[in-house]
């Protein structure tokens, strides 16, 4: 009877996650069903779970639409994110190995200035930011939606953390073969610490994709709109072509999907990283 | 090592009194090598985020209308301004009902989750990938299928295409703050959103539990369900639930980019609902763009976020020696 309670625990807790994975996946669908479909199955008081039929012609007419500058902000997007990922990463991780490994006199107090920047968060900063780039010059520029970016006092703890366990016997080897310090990072560490790189790199990317507070304050110009502003000013706007929308935004989520889907266990091992340390 | 651990004491003692030419050629080495290793990033960090914090203090202290080079010095009168200003209180307020809803509910269902997905044998890659893939996903994107698909306010909404169903009204779920059920549309979307990312927290935690634990439960007689649950998986959690509350409010407290999509529109952002982050928006960077008041309230903002999280982190007794899971 015990016996029988366990199984009926087990086949409840199935049904459970099945639900909630449907749930879970239900904005997904609407998304695409919504953004291949025509704007009257769209709005039709009768709600169907299928169109009535797939319009794949919408993919042309969104990209070819000369009032949205869909593709173009799709490509700065793309840009935005490359560049401030291999940036972050660079720059991160040079610093949180000199951090970890350099034993300099002040490194404690470099390293307590980095600490004391993640207790302010970005966002509740924009204001201030926005004052200096728009001083520089930069507003609407993809300088100033990149360079104030590319310092992220996180990556660089994850960095420093994670080579404060890097094993040492590896530089000692490479010092022992006459490797200055520049040398050996770049030979015996980089090659030997994928793994962080590759779980702060993806993360980095999807936060750079998604960014929407700083794009929409410095990408004031049309020229300037990431690809979340522009959905941003579209799901806003007087007139909405729904289906234009939708397809807009499934394709704005598709390079993200494949590359949550291939770096999973990377984005997980980063996520693991980042929480608890 | 042998050699080192072999050598080091010999040296140390003489060298103690008075470092010779040769140890500050190292000492100079060192600083040379670390400062190649840091300097970018410092001085990037320095210039993008110390010198803006520095600067809007110093705005803060005047009346700064459309200018980042202020002259007429007014000293503090916009804290004052800010503190009094009722829609800035309100937001506040906003965060505070904010947090009350998000917090708890992501806290349950990401911890069920993790608790779900780490029991079921079957698929269970699956089902991890599955809720942990909304966080691929931007909050404007998923403020827009929340806006224009589930909780459109007309007939053809989800929501109001199942409450039709059952023969209710359609509800005007983000125009009407009467009842205020743009509540649901806010917290729901950020749950989707950040659930399976602390689920996947959870997870980990989970994973940290000596399974020892749990046979020692067993042999002590303590029945499989919520009295292992209360008293060997929950008190193991205690550094992973500290972390995702603390994560949890601070991303709270940072709320923008779903407030701003789903309720603003072609005729701007309605007066309610405004937390934190989208007053100063509309503050400093709306019309007439006071940045001397957008600054003291950046300033007020920092300040309570830092408090906060310094009283949170006192209040666990994060830095416990037993803390650590």
């Amino acid at each position: 009877m015990d016996d029988a309670l366990v199984r009926a625990g087990r086949a409840l807790r199935l049904v459970v996650l099945i639900v909630l994975a449907v749930l879970f996946l239900i904005p997904f669908y609407l998304l695409v069903r919504n953004g291949l479909s025509s704007e009257q199955d769209i709005t039709s008081p009768e709600w169907t779970l299928f169109p009535s039929e797939l319009h794949w012609d919408n993919v042309r007419e969104l990209f070819e639409d000369p009032s949205v500058p869909f593709a173009r902000s799709l490509l700065d997007s793309a840009l935005i994110a490359v560049a401030t990922t291999a940036g972050t990463v660079l720059l991160a991780s040079l610093a949180g190995y000199g951090l970890a490994r350099i034993p300099y006199r002040h490194a404690d107090t470099v390293f307590y200035a980095v600490l004391g920047t993640l207790m302010v968060p970005a966002a509740v900063t924009f204001v201030p930011s926005f004052v200096l780039v728009s001083t520089l010059g930069w507003i609407s520029t993809l300088r100033g939606l990149i360079v104030p970016t590319l310092f992220s006092a996180f990556a660089c703890f994850v960095f420093r953390q994670y080579f404060l366990g890097f094993p040492r016997e590896l530089e000692d080897a490479a010092q022992v073969d006459g490797l200055g310090p520049w040398r050996t990072y770049w030979r015996i560490v980089v090659p030997n610490a994928r793994p962080v790189f590759a779980a702060v790199g993806t993360i980095v990317f999807i936060g750079a994709w998604n960014a929407f507070l700083w794009p929409l304050v410095i990408g004031q110009d049309q020229s300037a709109w990431t690809v979340q502003v522009a959905l941003s000013s579209f799901t806003t706007a007087q007139v909405v072509r729904l289906h234009e929308l939708f397809l807009a935004a499934a394709v704005s989520i598709l390079p993200l999907l494949l590359v949550f889907l291939c770096f999973q266990r990377w984005i997980v091992a980063g996520v693991e990283r980042s929480g608890i340390d | 090592m042998s050699a080192r651990t072999v050598e080091a004491p010999s040296t140390a003692a003489p060298a103690a009194a008075k470092p010779g030419p040769g140890e500050r050629a190292v000492h100079r080495r060192r600083a040379l090598w670390f400062w190649v290793f840091v300097g970018p990033f410092a001085a990037g960090l320095a210039l993008f985020t110390y010198v803006p914090l520095l600067w809007s203090v110093w705005l803060s202290f005047f009346d700064a209308h459309n200018t980042v080079t202020p002259t007429h010095f007014v000293g503090l009168d916009n804290y004052t301004a800010m503190l009094s200003d009722a829609a800035f209180r309100d937001s506040l307020l906003t965060f505070a009902l904010f947090t009350a809803f998000i917090v708890p509910a992501t806290y349950v269902l990401s911890l069920a989750l993790a608790l779900m997905v780490n029991r079921v044998r079957r698929l269970r890659a699956f089902f991890r990938s599955v809720f942990f893939l909304p966080a691929a996903c931007s909050y404007v994107v998923a403020a827009l299928i929340w806006k224009m698909s589930i909780f459109n306010g007309v007939r053809f909404g989800l929501a109001n295409t199942v409450l039709d169903l059952f023969g209710a009204e359609p509800v005007a779920w983000l125009s009407t703050t009467d009842p205020p059920w743009y509540w649901l549309v806010v917290v729901t979307v950020r749950l989707w959103l950040q659930a399976g990312f602390y689920m996947i927290l959870f997870l980990a935690g989970l994973q940290r539990i000596d399974p020892v634990l749990y046979e020692a439960a067993a042999v002590d007689g303590a029945r499989p369900g919520w009295q292992v649950l209360r008293h060997i998986t929950l008190p193991q959690l205690r550094a992973t639930s500290v972390a995702v509350v603390l994560l949890l409010v601070i991303n709270a407290f940072q709320a923008f980019d779903e407030f701003y999509n789903l309720l603003s529109d072609a005729r701007g952002y309605p007066p309610y609902a405004r937390p934190p982050l989208v007053y100063l928006y509309y503050t400093a960077l709306g019309q007439g763009q006071n940045l001397g008041l957008g600054s003291a309230g950046a300033v007020i903002l920092a300040l309570i976020i830092g408090v906060v999280t310094v009283g949170q982190a006192r209040w666990f007794g994060l830095g416990r020696r037993n803390a650590d899971g």
